[in-house]
């Protein structure tokens, strides 16, 4: 079944293109990479998907439903989990706590003044850790953890809302090397046992070539390539964007060479 | 109708004449703000300091000659003089303080409010000082048959002219010219090789010289008196916030619309030109939260730690033993304590409750909050009124004490959480300023200046005992209650949404309500203890909107530790106690205070709770 | 080798909790141009900031000109004689292109002072919008612009990030005049880049980084000329 189908989409930021007519489709536990020289569109797309930012023009379809221009929460709340590039969690509080949270919010019990917080679906919030190997850590503060370690515990987060999909900006940066497979791992892992797609944009090639099922390639708010590891990584056009324009060389060895 | 318009056009004159000296005054304000990204409190104080100087360098020097070129020489070096004065506090203070959270900004900022104005008390005295005019400018000249002074054509020439020297020094000298680069982007200015350290010391210079001028300037018009800070600091914050911070030609739209807002104000709604005022500024913010030409601030860093209750953790059994010692030692004053001691522990009781929901805000939401007071004061005003105007007994109006705060927070803080950081507490700020400026300026219903007597309990409620008890439970009761939100899930929503807001609303909490539902409960605690504060003086009066008493809260949340959950509580009763024994024991206890604050956020920002916190991990082995 | 300019050792840095640097070491010859490839996010402007003062390096050692500065204010650092312009450029945009020149002038120690004429001569284009503000210039407009600023300064080396990013073919090439005209004043300089073709244009060595730490070191004509070693270390 197509879980997300996104449309035409277009965003112009002060007559600067960031996205033009991105359309692209993903699958139910498909995993989906979007790759691109900075500054290509890349979170720019991936924000019109997850409600942080409304496309100039444009259509992003959730299971059937249109959800462009909903907010952020409204998005979560029909079954989208996201990840930030730089993590986002409730610094102040235990991984437990972090996670007892998003349970609290997707039971839609925030305002509920009588409960104690600390109370509610903890084992909930345990089964979680133990899925991504933090049950030891539960107890915690957020402030004393590594950071690929936060990452997880943003991950567990995007997870407790029973997602159907998963948005994850940069999974693995500023993560060291060790750390970023074994996320990636983790992340492809419970995608494919739990049937949820998973959008992801990344720099890591290694993460992107290992996990993605498909790659779309964005170039200055374009989509230039889509399609398997195989067909991009082949695709001559992909080629000269990651290794410079060939065209220009000659000219720019000619100069260096008559300056001597 | 030539009559009529000659009125209307000099109503117009002096609007102007009034936007020029408020533009003056401002430019600094915003110009120190777009450098710096403080928020000087302390800016009205050098304006006062400027009439000051004046008031004492002008007189001096006309006796050599009655000249204006010796008039306005005398203004130039009072201004010079209260410069040098901004560039030591950039040097003592400032320099120190650039990278801590701008509550604390704000707050050390005001201690020099409070020092200095101790100070001129200490060397000028207590009386006001009317300065001489300005020879050669005393005389009126006639406007279409309308008496117009000359001083205020000469003021209305100012305002331009000083807008131009500031054009020509911004973009034709090199100071200038790192000011607007700066202003644009601090750090690449600094890997350009410019010492950041010295522009900011420039900028302090020029900032105080222009509210120096603008005091010294003001000398024909009205005297040097030491009440002129607070009241020209709340102009020109919403000058600067109208405008947009940072900017100068903001700041002189800005003043041009609120002087002949004020002029014109005047004719039409005579009793409320300062709620015009601050309304418009609600208004601009609502439409344009970055003011007319100001810019977006950068999002704060997302990796710091939020300053403010970390997790918080239930009593031990040591500290529910503690607690209620406490809460006996309170029950036992009227047993053992004499009327003063009673009264004392009642007042301690009641700001209790008001520093505590002021942390609830504070602490636990992240939303700074500099116009608490204002619900506190709606709510003694509700009570007293009730009581006075209508009749009421005790009873009911102690209870829409809390109605009326809660009321108004929500209709304030509809506006208020739309905002972010010093946009939202100049917001607050200008809140609290427009309860303030109603229940001073609408003398027929709130007595005005006076306030009201005769708040007095119900008969079986008169004693000061049998009053004590009352607040005992009530406060008690509201802390209680506030505490059990802060560990309730609403309660952990606050913090979360305080610690990332993109990540709240990610897993569906709706940020807005939520802090505006927030803001609503501690505006309700607010009120609920102004109200019970009101029956314990006996009256109101304007003073319990003020800003010294929302600054006298947040000192309250400082001292105690705003990290801790039961801290206010404690902060109130130091704060209070000290306050007490050591008002009556000096005339300089404003002076204290401001050093207090200033030392307490260079040096011990995390208060009494963190202090304990810090005790008891030791005792407990050092656990994280 | 000739003399060490610019030297890091072990750098490691990172903004918060996030670590993106675990180790970098690199030396700059004086007058000489070199070149730390990578893809996004692999840590090459990390390495220009942390070198630049702008984040404190969290360890390591960075020498320039003979002294230790890791550690040091930006504006101290930039005294001692290191330019630097950044990838966004972050231009004053509120200023004109003879303001931003402004901001950026110090006193030349020994050497003939840049100018604005001298540097108009270099970037021609700019010459003729001296008055305009920054914010109506094009994306290649202030990166010459940018690197103009840095120049007024008079460094005797320069980092420069990703200078070729987001241009249009023949800006590009103005751009690796603009680098080799730098390298015949004798100011050495470092730049990161993406893009292949125009760091072999302009510089002499390589640096290739990859998830923070430095994969390749050595000269860009061996780079260029085993498009194995290349594809290793920069193709998909």
């Amino acid at each position: 079944m197509t879980l997300l189908v996104v449309e035409n989409l277009n965003k112009n930021f002060g007559g600067v293109v960031a996205a033009r007519n991105v359309s692209f489709a993903l699958a139910a536990g498909e995993i989906l990479a979007m790759i691109g020289p900075n500054g290509a569109g890349k979170s720019t797309s991936f924000n019109m998907v997850g409600g942080q930012l409304r496309p100039d023009s444009g259509r992003v379809m959730l299971a059937g439903q249109d959800i462009s221009g909903l907010p952020p929460r409204a998005i979560c709340r029909l079954g989208v989990g996201r990840s930030f590039q730089v993590a986002q969690t409730f610094l102040s509080m235990s991984v437990l706590e972090n996670l007892q949270m998003a349970l609290i919010a997707y039971a839609g019990r925030t305002r509920d003044m009588l409960a104690r917080s600390s109370a509610l679906y903890r084992d909930e919030a345990l089964g979680l850790l133990d899925q991504l190997d933090m049950a030891e850590q539960a107890e915690w503060p957020m402030g004393a953890l590594a950071y690929g370690d936060v990452k997880r515990v943003e991950l567990a987060i995007a997870l407790a809302g029973a997602p159907r999909l998963l948005l994850m900006d940069e999974p693995t940066a500023g993560m060291a090397p060790a750390e970023r497979a074994a996320l990636m791992r983790l992340v492809a892992g419970i995608a494919r046992r739990a049937g949820i797609g998973v959008l992801f944009t990344e720099h890591d090639m290694d993460a992107v070539f290992a996990h993605a099922d498909r790659i779309l390639v964005l170039v200055r708010g374009e989509i230039i390539a889509a399609g398997s590891p195989e067909d991009v990584r082949a695709n001559p056009e992909v080629q000269r964007v990651y290794l410079g324009t060939s065209g220009l060389r000659a000219a720019l060895r000619a100069r260096a060479a008559a300056h001597g | 109708m030539s009559v009529e318009f000659g009125f209307l056009l000099v109503q117009c004159l002096s609007g102007l004449a009034s936007a020029s000296s408020l533009f003056i005054i401002a430019s600094g304000l915003t110009l120190v703000f777009g450098v710096t990204r403080i928020v000087n409190f302390a800016h009205g104080s050098f304006y006062m300091l400027g009439a000051y100087m004046a008031v004492t360098i002008v007189p001096w020097l006309l006796q050599i000659e009655r000249s204006p070129t010796l008039f306005f020489a005398g203004v130039l070096i009072s201004a010079c003089v209260v410069g040098v004065l901004g560039v030591l506090m950039e040097i003592l203070l400032l320099r120190r303080i650039y990278k801590v959270p701008e509550l604390f900004q704000l707050l050390a900022t005001f201690g020099v409010v409070l020092m200095v104005q101790d100070a001129v008390l200490h060397i000028w005295g207590p009386l006001d000082i009317a300065g001489p005019r300005a020879p050669g400018l005393r005389h009126g000249v006639m406007i279409l048959d309308q008496r117009f002074p000359a001083y205020d054509l000469f003021l209305i020439a100012a305002g331009p002219v000083v807008l131009g020297l500031l054009w020509l020094l911004m973009h034709k000298t090199r100071f200038g010219i790192l000011l607007r680069a700066a202003t644009r982007d601090r750090d690449m200015v600094g890997a350009l090789g410019v010492n950041q350290a010295l522009l900011f010391t420039g900028t302090l210079f020029l900032g105080a010289f222009l509210a120096g001028l603008g005091g010294a300037l003001q000398i024909p018009r009205v005297s040097a008196s030491a009440q002129m800070d607070l009241s020209i600091i709340t102009e020109a914050f919403v000058v600067t916030v109208i405008g947009g911070m940072g900017s100068i030609g903001g700041a002189f739209l800005a003043a041009l619309l609120i002087g002949q807002l004020q002029a014109f104000g005047v004719l039409i709604f005579p009793k409320i030109t300062l709620v015009l005022v601050f309304l418009l500024m609600a208004l601009v913010l609502v439409v344009k939260p970055w003011g007319l030409l100001g810019r977006p601030e950068n999002a704060a860093g997302l990796s710091a730690l939020p300053e403010g209750i970390m997790q918080p953790r239930g009593f031990a059994a040591a500290e529910k033993l503690l607690v209620l010692l406490a809460v006996l030692a309170a029950a036992a004053v009227p047993i053992f304590g004499d009327t003063y001691a009673i009264k004392v522990a009642t007042e301690v009781l009641i700001f209790a409750l008001a520093a505590f929901s002021l942390n609830f805000l504070v602490g636990n939401g992240g939303i700074v909050s500099f116009g608490h007071a204002a619900y506190f004061g709606l709510g003694a005003y509700a009570s007293g009124l009730l009581v006075t105007k209508l009749g009421m007994p005790m009873e009911p109006a102690l209870i829409a004490a809390p109605l009326v705060g809660g009321l108004f927070a929500a209709l304030f803080g509809f506006f208020i959480v739309r905002l972010q950081g010093i946009y939202l507490a100049m917001l607050t700020l200008a809140f609290a300023q427009i309860a303030y400026a109603v229940c001073f300026q609408w003398v027929e219903v709130t007595g005005g200046d006076n306030g009201i007597v005769g708040v007095w309990p119900s008969a079986w409620a008169a004693s000061h005992s049998t009053y004590h008890y009352i607040v005992l439970v009530a406060a008690g009761l509201g802390i209680f209650a506030l505490r059990h939100v802060i560990y309730a899930p609403f309660g952990a929503s606050l913090r979360a949404a305080r610690d990332s807001a993109p990540r709240a609303e990610a897993i569906g909490i709706d940020v807005r309500a939520h802090r505006w539902l927030g803001f609503t409960i501690a505006g309700a605690a607010a009120g609920l203890a102004g109200g019970l504060y009101a029956f314990s003086k006996g009256s109101i009066d304007p003073t319990l909107l003020g800003i010294p008493l929302s600054v006298d809260f947040l000192a309250m949340i400082l001292l105690g530790g705003m990290q801790t959950v039961m801290g206010p509580v404690l902060g109130a009763a130091a704060f209070h106690s000290i306050k007490d024994v050591f008002m009556p024991l000096t005339d300089h206890w404003r002076f204290l205070l401001g050093a207090s604050i200033i030392a307490l956020v260079l040096i011990f920002p995390r208060g009494l709770g963190g202090a304990y916190a810090a005790l008891r991990a030791r005792l407990s082995g050092g656990a994280p | 080798m000739a003399e060490a300019m610019l030297e890091a050792e072990g750098l490691r840095a990172g903004y918060g909790p996030a670590e993106i640097l675990f180790g970098v070491s690199l030396r700059l010859a004086r007058g000489e141009v070199a070149a730390l490839m990578g893809r996004n996010g692999a840590g090459k402007s990390t390495t220009l900031k942390a070198i630049m003062g702008l984040i404190t390096p969290r360890a390591g050692r960075v020498r320039f000109a003979g002294r230790d500065i890791a550690g040091l204010a930006a504006f101290r650092i930039a005294r001692l004689g290191l330019g630097y312009v950044p990838e966004d450029r972050r231009i004053f945009t509120d200023l004109t292109v003879a303001e931003n020149l402004e901001v950026g002038r110090r006193p030349a120690e020994g050497r003939d002072a840049w100018t604005p004429e001298r540097l108009f001569e270099v970037f021609p284009n700019l010459a003729s919008m001296r008055h305009r503000h920054a914010a109506a210039m094009s994306g290649g407009e202030q990166q010459m612009l940018a690197i103009a600023r840095t120049l007024m300064g008079n460094p005797a080396a320069v980092l420069l990030d990703e200078p070729s990013e987001g241009l249009a073919p023949v800006i590009l090439e103005l751009m690796a005049d603009a680098v080799l005209r730098m390298k015949r004043e004798g100011i050495a300089v470092l730049l990161s880049e993406q893009n292949f073709d125009f760091a072999a244009a302009v510089a002499d060595r390589a640096y290739v980084i990859e998830k923070g730490e430095i994969r390749y070191d050595g000269s860009m004509a061996a780079l260029e000329a085993d498009p194995a070693l290349r594809a290793q270390h920069l193709s998909l």
